[in-house]
């Protein structure tokens, strides 16, 4: 691990004030994102899971500077967007301009037809990037055209289609060789095979762990597919109404999670084996209204162990072991849990 | 842009390596739709018509003879006919094209220069912009268009010039909201946001991608505008408020021939004719271009 990490999120915040007319202020706030913070090391995949509208893609939106958070800062290799004497760590070279950060970090979309422009042929589509940075056409040209080959589509036959003319697969791999011909480091990868067949998306999968290998890539896999994402992750970020509930290696929060949301997911897992079959829904109800989270912890009104303190006091995201971070109560010896002192105990 | 064509004598299901350009299959599908096909000829034939009139039209449209006024269609020597002044009929019907042709167009053309700049702008930008631009453009949505341009073009005084700019205006406001309404939809798609993920800026993304995907659209749009700007601008010559006499214009032939309606109703009526023939080949041809720019067939 070196000295600076890939990517540092801290207290990412994003709230989305409500439209209430011309005449009503103040209608109320969505907390999409609510003090995320993580860090990405050079090399891993980090996975997003978590429910629809649980902030998965404001984040990524937010990594990606699309739109503007409201609190927090974004590091990449320690450097902020900004200034070039803004706030930046310790003794780096100072601040990161926008345009630097597009090289960095790139990003790949779900639906692949609407993030190709339907009047451009593939291999424009490609090259409008490097071309935005100016690079020569001629030079630009020849990168979307090796791209093309890296992804598996032969440019002599593809490099001139238009994205019509393209199965959903191949407009994937596409969208794929766009976001790497700016030669980012991070590719966010946000539900970007979630569209596909299975079969195609396994494919595509197989060709992103290639593709990383290659170019030495991170990755930051969003997906509600749970499967996909122990397939492919190294770590595993899980989020719950903005917030992250727990964080951990793959192996560990797939064994053994030790959020009661974390597990109540992994439980709804569709499985191949008819002995583990999901016999009660592991959730009861719906997330609750985002516009007035409960308090406390925010999972409390659906979680099977919710007690006092959980209404009382927010769990904050701490370490239960290297690397392995949760947000409950229960996790946390002297939190007041019941099942706290228990763990306290065995211990 | 430079891809080789290398088939690589591939299974029957390999696509062609360089596939049709974009305009190329609107052009393809355009000359498949009949209809459409047969109102660009009529639309051709009547605008080659103008604008090499001398060379077309029989007669001089503007001399006159007291003795031959109001003559029938089929008349020797005058095929449609004479006016009330006894002018020949087919030459000032050429002759009248010419105006009512460039009535018809430029006011539109104009707009929708002004009417995508304004919409395009409040799409792309949103927000304030968006509300200041777009509720200035439904003041002049309040008026009726002919309301409208009657009193523009009668606020300025009476000329061509004065009831083109006064056309103009009015065509301005429909259009601004068709290009704003499109640019809004391209503008939330996730092409457009991956191209500011690649570091963009604004106008590149409006030149690149938002100006190819919104121009289609509009263009249509205001080809169907066309009719409606020849009809008006006929409707203003008549009031006397665009050309005047004895220009050869289609709305004043038809308000000059109006007493003749009683004597000689099918000569009365030809101005009328033409009218409506490039007319209703506009809207017909603007909704095969339609069709033809939907890409997804």
């Amino acid at each position: 691990m070196s000295a600076v990490s890939l990517l540092q999120v801290r207290e990412l915040v994003k709230r989305f004030p409500l439209k209430g007319g011309m005449f009503k202020r103040g209608g109320g706030v969505v907390h999409a994102v609510d003090g995320v913070s993580f860090v990405v090391e050079a090399g891993e995949t980090l996975g997003i899971v978590g429910e629809s509208g649980c902030g998965k893609s404001t984040t990524a939106r937010l990594l990606m500077h699309l739109i503007a958070p409201d609190d927090g800062r974004v590091l990449v290799e320690g450097r902020e967007v900004g200034p070039s004497r803004a706030r930046n760590e310790g003794g780096s070279p100072g601040g990161l301009t926008l345009n630097e950060l597009r090289r960095t970090m790139q990003m790949v979309f779900q639906d692949s037809f609407a993030s190709l422009n339907p009047r451009l042929t593939i291999e424009t589509s490609i090259a409008f990037g490097p071309r935005v940075h100016g690079t020569p056409e001629r030079e630009a040209s020849a990168r979307a055209q090796d791209l093309l080959r890296k992804v598996g589509l032969d440019p002599a036959r593809f490099a001139g289609r238009y994205p019509h003319e393209l199965s959903g697969g191949q407009r994937q791999r596409v969208n794929i060789a766009r976001a790497l011909a700016l030669e980012p480091k991070i590719v966010i990868l946000d539900e970007a095979v979630s569209a596909l067949d299975k079969s195609v998306e396994a494919q595509v999968l197989n060709l992103l762990l290639d593709l990383k290998a290659d170019f030495g890539l991170t990755y930051i896999f969003i997906s509600h597919d749970l499967n996909v994402v122990q397939y492919v992750s190294d770590r595993v970020m899980v989020m719950y109404l903005g917030k992250i509930v727990e964080i951990g290696p793959v192996g560990r929060i797939y064994a053994d999670a030790a959020h009661p949301y974390t597990r109540a997911l992994l439980s709804a897992m569709p499985t191949m084996d008819p002995a583990h079959r999901t016999e009660a829904p592991p959730l009861a109800g719906d997330p609750p209204n985002p516009i007035d989270p409960p308090s406390g912890c925010r999972f409390r009104t659906r979680c099977p162990f919710a007690e006092e303190v959980c209404a009382a006091r927010e769990p904050l995201l701490t370490a239960t072991e290297d690397g392995h971070r949760v947000a409950c109560h229960m996790a946390h010896a002297g939190s007041g849990h019941s099942k706290a002192a228990a763990l306290a105990a065995a211990a | 842009m430079s891809a080789v064509t290398i088939n690589g004598g591939g299974t029957p299901v390999d696509a062609p390596a360089r596939t049709q350009g974009y305009w190329t299959g609107v052009g393809r599908r355009l000359r498949r739709d009949k209809v459409a096909l047969a109102c660009a000829l009529v639309l051709l034939a009547i605008v080659l018509a103008a604008v090499f009139a001398p060379f077309v039209a029989p007669d001089d449209p503007t001399k006159g003879s007291i003795l031959k006024r109001l003559m029938p269609i089929g008349t020797p020597g005058h095929l449609l006919g004479t006016d009330e002044l006894g002018r020949d009929m087919l030459s000032r019907l050429i002759f009248g094209g010419r105006l009512s042709l460039t009535m018809g167009i430029s006011p539109v053309f104009f707009a929708l220069m002004l009417g995508s700049l304004l919409g395009i702008v409040a799409g792309f930008v949103g927000g304030r912009a968006n509300t200041a631009i777009m509720r200035t453009v439904d003041v002049f949505f309040a008026f009726p268009s002919v309301l409208l341009a009657v009193a523009i073009s009668g606020a300025l005084g009476a000329g061509i010039a004065n009831a083109m700019l006064a056309l103009t205006i009015v065509f301005v406001p429909p259009l601004a909201r068709v290009a704003e309404s499109v640019t809004t939809q391209v503008r939330s798609l996730d092409y457009v946001e991956a191209a500011r993920a690649s570091g963009a800026g604004g106008w590149t993304i409006i030149r690149v991608h938002i100006l190819g995907n919104v121009l289609g659209p509009i263009f249509v749009y205001a080809t169907s505008l066309v009719s409606v700007s020849m009809i008006l601008a006929a409707g203003l010559s008549f009031l006397g408020l665009g050309t005047k006499p004895p220009d050869p214009e289609w709305g004043l032939m038809l308000n000059t021939l109006r007493t003749a309606i009683y004597t000689q109703p099918w000569v009365a009526a030809l101005p009328g004719v033409m009218i409506f023939f490039v007319s209703i080949s506009f809207n017909l041809l603007s909704d095969g271009l339609r069709s033809a720019m939907d890409v997804q067939r």
